[in-house]
C-alpha cells in the first residue's frame, strides 16, 4: 500500500461518511467564529429553531472591525459597533465563548487559535476567513469557509467537503540573512499563480521549513489561499510539540502523552503521494516586495516594475497596465526607488512575537523618517503583553512607531486604520488587491525586515545591507520591564 | 429552502478581467451589513462608481446594454481571496444568477452552489469566444442542468458538472436539514468514540 500524506490520514480519520461520489462528512473538531462573517449563519439557526451542536468546540473573537486605538473609549463607527454587539449577542444566546474586545485573550484569529492551545496537531478546524490556512502550520487541517458552510457546522459540527487534490512543496536549502518565510511566500505566489493552487491542498516540507519557527511556518501557510490553495498544512515536529505544550487550551496531564502519541502517528510517511510536486531552493532567494495589484505580482528588491510592452500576452499586458495605472508605477523604476507615506506591521500574516521581533531588529536605534506614518499592531492581547513583557514596545515607540491594540486593522481596514487616496504603504498583510487598505490606497506587501526598513528610510531599501542586531541580541538590549 | 432551478435564460455580459478578487465584487467596508438583501448596490462598488456617486463610464456594467444582464462571462480566478459570502449575496441581488469562467476560487464556488448562484467552468477559448459574442451583441444564453448545456442562436455548447452540484440545483435541498436526517446518529457515534484530548478544556491562565 502506499505511503499516506498527514492531509490522508487526518481526513480519513475525520470522516463521518462518504458518499459514492466522494463528497465527504467530515467532522470539525474545531469551530473558530468572528464578528463579520457569522451574523447570518446564526440568524439561519434561529430562524430554524436550530441549536449549535457543539458550543465546547466552538470558539468567537472579535478581531475585524474593533478599533485599535484606546479600548476604554465608545466604538465610534455605529455598523462596526452593531456587528460587534450582534456576536456578543449570539454567543451568548447559544452558549459559545467569546473572547470580547476586554479578554486578555482577544487577537486576531489565526493569532490566538495557535497561541492559546485551540489550534493543535490532527485536528480539523474551519473558520470562516480565508485566512484559515495558517493553522496547517501546526499540522491541522484547517479550512477557511463561507457564511452557509458556517451555519452547517454550527448546526451539525460536519462539514461536506470535496477530497482536493494534493500538492508538494519541497523547500531545500537555507535563507539568507534578511530573508524571512514572507518573501518565501511571496516568491512561490509569484511562481505558481494566484490560481495555481486551486483545487489543492499544499503540504509543505524540506530543509527549510523544518529550520523555521512554528511562527514563520504560520506565515507561510496564511498565505497559501493566496496563490489559490484550499489550505496548507504541515506534519508537526518536536519544535510544534513544545509550541502547544503548556498553553491554555492544549491537552494537559494524562491527556497530553496520549495526543502527543497520535500526533506522531499522523505526519505524513515517506513514499506519501501527492498530484503535483514542486521543489524549490531558497539559498538564493532575495527579499520580495509586490509592486501590483494582487499577491502574485511580486519582484525581488534588487528588480524593476515590469514593462507592458515586453509581454505578448495580450490579457497579461492589459492586466499589468492596469495595475500600473492603479498603483501608480512607471515602467523600469527600482523597488528601491519607490518611496512609501505608510508603514504597517502586523495582521494575521506577520502579527506574531517573531515578526515584532525581527521589526525591533530595524527598528532599534533608529528613528522613523518624519514624513511617513508608521504603526505597530500585534496580533493578540498575550502577544502584545509578552511584547511588552519583554520591553519590545519601548524600541518601537523610541523609534517613533505607534503601538497599538490588536486587531487585522489596517489589513482589511474595515476599523479606523486606512490609507488615504493616492497614499502608499509597506505592509506586512497579505493582499494587495485595488482599495484594500482604504480607496484609493496603494499597497506594497512585504516583510516586517522590509516593512521596517521602509519605516526608516520613507521608501524600500534592501535589508540585507542594513547591519541589523539578532533577534537574541534585540532581546538582550531590549532588557524586559 | 431554495428553490430548484432547472433553466436559467437571460442576457450575457462580457466581464474581461482575470483574477477578479472578492474584495471588488464587494468591498469589506460594506461587510458590516447585518442582512443578505440589498447588496447589489455596492456589488463592484469601486469600479462602479465614482467618489461623487456617479456612474463610471468605463466599466462594463454600467453599459445600458448589459443592464439587464443576469450571466456574466467572467476571466480566469473568478472570485479568489476573502471568504465573505457576501460577493454572492450582492452577485444574487443584482440579478446575476450564473457565472461563466475558465477557473473559480475554491470558496467562492461553494459559496455559490450553496446560494444556488450557478458557477460553470468552461475552457478559456469557450468563454473568450461567448465574450466577444456578448461584447458584439446581444447574447442571450439558455443554460440547461438537466442536459448540461448552453444554447445560443444556433449553437450549443456541453459543460461539465459534478453531479453532487447539479444534484442541489435540480432539487434545491436544505442542506442543513438533510444531514441531521441522514447523518445523525453516525455524527453521534463519531463524537462517543472522540478522544478525550481532541475536546479543549480551559486549564491555566497564562502569566505574563
Amino acid at each position: 500500500m502506499a505511503g499516506r500524506s498527514i492531509f490522508d490520514k487526518i481526513w480519513e480519520i475525520h470522516t463521518v461518511y462518504e458518499k459514492e461520489d466522494g463528497e465527504t462528512l467530515l467532522y470539525v473538531d474545531r469551530h473558530l467564529t468572528h464578528e463579520v462573517t457569522s451574523p447570518m449563519a446564526f440568524e439561519g439557526l434561529r430562524e430554524k429553531n436550530r441549536r449549535v451542536r457543539r458550543p465546547d468546540l466552538t470558539f468567537a473573537v472579535t478581531d475585524h472591525n474593533v478599533p485599535t486605538t484606546d479600548r476604554l473609549k465608545p466604538i465610534r463607527d455605529e455598523l462596526s459597533a452593531k456587528q460587534i454587539a450582534a456576536l456578543e449577542r449570539n454567543t451568548r444566546d447559544f452558549g459559545i465563548t467569546l473572547f470580547d474586545l476586554y479578554s486578555p485573550y482577544q487577537g486576531i484569529v489565526h493569532v490566538i487559535g495557535p497561541e492559546l492551545g485551540l489550534t493543535i496537531p490532527g485536528i480539523t478546524l474551519v473558520c470562516g476567513d480565508s485566512h484559515t490556512s495558517t493553522h496547517g502550520a501546526l499540522g491541522a487541517l484547517a479550512f477557511g469557509i463561507g457564511t452557509s458552510e458556517g451555519e452547517h457546522v454550527l448546526a451539525t459540527q460536519t462539514l461536506w467537503l470535496k477530497k482536493p487534490r494534493k500538492m508538494l512543496i519541497t523547500l531545500d536549502g537555507k535563507l539568507s540573512e534578511g530573508v524571512t518565510a514572507k518573501d518565501v511566500i511571496l516568491w512561490i505566489i509569484r511562481n505558481i499563480g494566484t490560481g495555481g493552487g486551486i483545487g489543492y491542498i499544499v503540504e509543505y516540507d524540506g530543509e527549510a521549513i523544518r529550520r523555521m519557527n512554528v511562527e514563520e511556518r504560520m506565515t507561510l501557510c496564511n498565505m497559501a489561499i493566496e496563490g489559490g490553495a484550499r489550505t496548507a498544512i504541515i506534519s508537526p515536529d518536536e519544535q510544534v510539540f513544545n509550541y502547544v505544550k503548556g498553553r491554555p487550551y492544549a491537552p494537559a496531564d494524562d491527556e497530553w502523552g496520549e495526543a502527543l502519541e497520535y500526533w506522531k502517528k499522523i505526519v505524513s510517511d515517506p513514499d506519501a503521494e501527492y498530484h503535483k510536486i514542486i521543489r524549490f531552493s531558497v539559498n538564493k532567494l532575495e527579499p520580495q516586495v509586490t509592486w501590483g495589484t494582487n499577491p502574485a505580482m511580486t519582484l525581488g528588491v534588487s528588480e524593476e516594475i515590469p514593462d507592458p510592452k515586453d509581454f505578448d500576452d495580450p490579457d497579461e499586458r492589459h492586466a499589468i497596465e492596469r495595475a500600473l495605472d492603479y498603483m501608480g508605477l512607471r515602467p523600469g523604476t527600482k523597488i528601491t526607488d519607490i518611496g512609501v507615506d505608510v508603514v504597517f506591521i502586523g495582521s494575521c500574516t506577520n502579527g506574531r512575537l517573531t515578526d515584532l521581533l525581527d521589526a525591533a531588529r530595524v527598528a532599534l536605534g533608529r528613528k522613523v523618517m518624519h514624513n511617513v506614518r508608521a504603526f505597530v499592531v500585534p496580533g493578540s492581547q498575550l502577544t502584545k503583553r509578552t511584547a511588552e513583557r519583554l520591553g519590545l514596545h519601548r524600541i518601537f515607540i523610541d523609534a517613533g512607531f505607534e503601538w497599538r491594540n490588536p486587531g487585522c486593522s489596517m489589513c482589511i481596514a474595515m476599523n479606523e486604520d486606512r490609507l488615504k487616496p493616492g497614499e502608499r504603504s509597506a505592509s506586512t498583510s497579505n493582499r494587495n488587491f485595488e482599495n484594500r487598505q482604504g480607496p484609493g490606497g496603494r499597497t506594497h506587501l512585504v516583510s516586517p525586515l522590509m516593512a521596517a526598513a521602509a519605516a526608516v528610510y520613507g521608501r524600500f531599501v534592501d535589508v540585507r545591507e542594513l547591519d541589523l542586531p539578532s533577534r537574541e541580541e534585540v532581546l538582550e538590549h531590549a532588557g524586559g520591564y | 429552502m431554495l428553490e430548484a432551478i432547472r433553466v436559467i435564460e437571460g442576457k450575457a455580459a462580457p466581464l474581461k478581467l482575470d483574477n477578479v478578487d472578492t474584495d471588488q465584487i464587494i468591498p469589506a467596508e460594506f461587510l458590516k451589513i447585518l442582512s443578505k438583501k440589498g447588496l447589489g448596490r455596492y456589488c463592484f462598488y469601486r469600479w462602479r462608481y465614482n467618489e461623487d456617486g456617479s456612474l463610471k463610464r468605463d466599466f462594463i456594467l454600467n453599459d445600458p446594454r448589459y443592464s439587464d444582464a443576469s450571466i456574466l462571462i467572467a476571466g480566469r480566478n473568478f472570485g479568489i481571496g476573502s471568504s465573505r459570502e457576501n460577493a454572492v449575496w450582492a452577485l444574487q441581488d443584482l440579478g446575476i444568477r450564473c457565472v461563466i469562467a475558465p477557473s473559480f476560487g475554491d470558496i467562492f464556488y461553494v459559496n455559490s452552489i450553496k446560494n444556488m448562484l450557478l458557477c460553470i467552468k468552461l475552457p478559456e477559448e469557450e468563454v473568450k469566444m461567448l465574450q466577444e459574442l456578448a461584447e458584439r451583441e446581444t447574447l442571450v444564453l439558455k443554460i440547461d442542468l438537466e442536459k448540461n448545456t448552453i444554447e445560443f442562436k444556433d449553437n450549443i455548447i456541453r459543460f461539465e458538472m459534478n453531479n453532487v452540484v447539479r444534484e442541489r440545483f435540480l432539487q434545491g435541498l436544505d442542506e442543513i436539514e438533510l444531514t441531521l436526517k441522514n447523518h445523525i446518529e453516525r455524527i453521534k457515534k463519531y463524537e462517543e468514540n472522540m478522544p478525550g484530548f481532541m475536546i479543549p478544556k480551559p486549564r491555566r491562565f497564562v502569566p505574563y
